[in-house]
């Protein structure tokens, strides 16, 4: 009887050990962020995360609204306040519906890391620093490559329209191009875009350029190019990578991608909130660019096997 | 003297026995009522997450003031289309009243000078007359609610739409924060009085007052008469057009409500906001014992309904599990739900 006891209480003092090794303070970080894992390039950023979970060894949870809602997004970062976790990752493409929430997550002691959106505001809401790429910036190197290719009248496809990020990619653009530019607001739904497109292609057949804001809106736009015969004969660039977008780079149909590496983006931040919760470690910038890169027919091979992966 | 038939005994036996009856039928009728499935649904899923994440900050103040807010956003709709679906007709359109009303409060505001108050009124003004115009559609041409107002939420999220980029050429009015100050209804739409959103007490008061009509005046009698058969109700004088359309009037008007606290809290808007509402409205006023079909249903049933969903979308973000899986659980908890409920009902009318 007695040695059933020591065996007993042995064999639980045993299983309560790796818990005891779990209350060893994992760090539990959350990111929060405007984008569906439904989308490729979410997708991306959400692989960056679970590898930096893995590499750093903190529990990370990723949460997004089902769709593009600036309400839901903030009351998602207030329940990651309520959980209390050791750091916060989020992506600001509305300031003004997300800064309550910001700032509540900042006032409870909680570091944050902002990223993808929002590189204007992040240091006035208190965050660390900002990952991502200045949209401006990108869209105007997008805006002077093609004017020096001697383009003056352009169409922007935007996909999704109220994301500040988007609109500062489409501003920077039209600086950058100094001339005539329309944006064509799309959706995210292929065929919906496509049509929109095609309808648009058959209205202004003289059209020079085209720039789009996204895969989303770049793939269904590609597709009424070759329908309409016109694929590899009008300029045609886009903001973001995808396996498609590489395969039309490869051959010639189009003539640019920028990225983001929008991987760092969702890797960089959880890296870094872990160094941070676990020993106190920060780099010292306010602002780590991870673009823009430019993408062209010579090196899209290299990507297209890093893009299936949904690394690139 | 104490034995026999007439004795003490035996009629206290019968008193008790009588009593227990009393009880029993009591709670029977307890039972079919529509709200009790959806509160043992409610009891159910907020066990399940205090359970699983409890300790992760769903029993917490925060937490769960968190949860209240999603959940009066669903409710404050779905008090209202629960009365018109219990008069047997659905308006899809809310959704996108919430986009357009958002949208009449912060441009001419950030953009044109108005006062926030006029704004507001405005707005409301619009939604009475865009949800006169539903009903009176339904009700003249005899058409499925569904078709008419399935017509409006384009119409209106397309108008939306185009409005807002001709006038500001962009998607989003944003900036509403430095027009508020002093403005006499800016403060019955925002703040949080005790430390609750205000939205929470609109939801509250809306409950009460609904819930009110519903069950203790012949207004709400005419409700349940119009859903459960129009023309029998039509034959013995309810004034069927008047109670639709004001239905109508009343859930448009609920949407410019939300919209009204929403673009106050958050000081921006675009042209997406309210998406998707009209379906989590109908989806709360589902899980909380509405019929689809009309003619049965409650408002407090309504508001737990709201509860539960709100619970379910804030809640699962406290647990592990990886968001790739969210849609999923979600699914399945509100599968859950609304079986239990239905199984309750089932029991209840089966046992009387």
């Amino acid at each position: 009887m007695k040695t059933k006891l020591i065996t007993a209480l042995a064999v639980l003092g045993s299983l309560l050990l790796p818990i005891a090794g779990f209350a060893q303070k994992k760090p539990h970080i959350i990111v929060v962020t405007h984008g569906q894992v439904s989308d490729s390039f979410w997708l991306v950023v959400k692989n960056g995360v679970d590898q930096a979970a893995k590499d750093s060894g903190a529990q990370v949870d990723y949460r997004s609204p089902e769709k593009f809602d600036m309400v839901a997004m903030s009351q998602l970062i207030d329940a990651a306040v309520a959980s209390k976790p050791d750091g916060l990752v989020v992506s600001i493409p509305d300031a003004d519906a997300l800064s309550k929430a910001i700032q509540a997550a900042v006032k409870a002691g909680i570091p944050v890391i902002s990223m993808n959106s929002g590189s204007d505001v992040s240091k006035k809401l208190g965050c660390l620093m900002h990952v991502g790429q200045e949209e401006y910036v990108a869209g105007k190197g997008a805006g002077e490559r093609m004017k020096a290719e001697g383009v003056t009248k352009a169409v922007c496809l935007n996909q999704e329209v109220g994301n500040a990020g988007l609109d500062a990619r489409a501003k920077g653009f039209k600086d950058g191009l100094g001339g005539d530019v329309e944006v064509l607001a799309v959706s995210m739904d292929f065929t919906q875009t496509r049509n929109a497109f095609a309808g648009y292609l058959q209205k202004n057949p003289d059209v020079q350029a085209i720039l789009a804001l996204g895969p989303t809106g770049a793939e269904p736009a590609l597709q009424a190019l070759e329908q309409a015969g016109k694929a590899g004969k009008v300029k045609f660039g886009t903001f973001d990578l995808s396996p498609t977008v590489l395969q039309a780079l490869s051959k010639g149909e189009m003539d640019f991608a920028i990225d983001q590496q929008q991987f760092l983006q969702g890797y960089l931040p959880v890296i870094f909130l872990a160094n941070y919760v676990k020993y106190g470690l920060l780099i010292a910038t306010d602002s780590v660019p991870t673009g823009p890169g430019f993408v062209t027919q010579q090196n899209a091979k290299q990507v297209i096997e890093l893009s299936k992966q949904g690394i690139r | 003297m104490p034995g026999g038939e007439n004795g003490v005994f035996a009629s206290a036996g019968r008193f008790r026995r009588n009593f227990l009856e009393g009880r029993m039928a009591n709670l029977r009728k307890l039972m079919v009522r529509p709200e009790l499935g959806a509160v043992t649904a409610l009891i159910a899923v907020f066990i399940y997450f205090a359970v699983t994440a409890g300790s992760q900050g769903f029993l917490t103040t925060e937490g769960t003031i968190n949860y209240l807010e999603v959940g009066a956003e669903h409710g404050i709709l779905a008090v209202s289309v629960a009365l018109l679906m219990i008069a047997g007709e659905f308006d899809l359109s809310i959704g996108s009243m919430i986009g357009a009303a958002g949208m009449i409060i912060a441009i001419p505001v950030t953009k044109f000078g108005w006062p926030p108050w006029l704004a507001i009124l405005v707005a409301f003004a619009f939604s009475l007359a865009v949800g006169y115009l539903n009903g009176w559609l339904v009700v003249k041409t005899r058409l499925p609610s569904f078709i008419i107002t399935l017509a409006s939420l384009y119409l209106l999220r397309g108008l939306t739409f185009g409005l807002t980029i001709a006038l500001l050429n962009y998607t989003r009015a944003s900036g509403m924060g430095s027009y508020l100050n002093g403005d006499p209804l800016v403060t019955i739409f925002s703040g949080a009085p005790l430390g609750l959103k205000i939205s929470i007490w609109w939801w509250a008061g809306l409950t009460l007052v609904l819930g009110w009509i519903l069950f203790n005046t012949s207004y709400g009698n005419w409700i349940f008469a119009v859903g459960g058969d129009a023309q029998a109700a039509r034959n013995v004088g309810v004034p069927v057009a008047r109670v639709k359309i004001s239905l109508f009037m009343l859930t448009a008007a609920t949407g410019t409500l939300l919209a009204t606290i929403q673009v106050l809290d958050t000081g921006s808007t675009d042209v997406l906001r309210g998406e998707l509402a009209e379906l989590e409205a109908i989806a709360s006023a589902v899980i909380g014992g509405n019929l689809l079909t009309g003619g049965y249903g409650s408002v407090f049933g309504a508001t737990v309904g709201a509860l539960i969903l709100g619970m379910v979308q804030q809640g699962i973000f406290y647990t592990n599990i990886d968001t790739n899986w969210f849609k999923a659980v979600l699914g399945a908890m509100l599968l859950a739900a609304v079986l239990l409920n239905n199984y309750l009902r089932q029991q209840a009318l089966r046992s009387q």
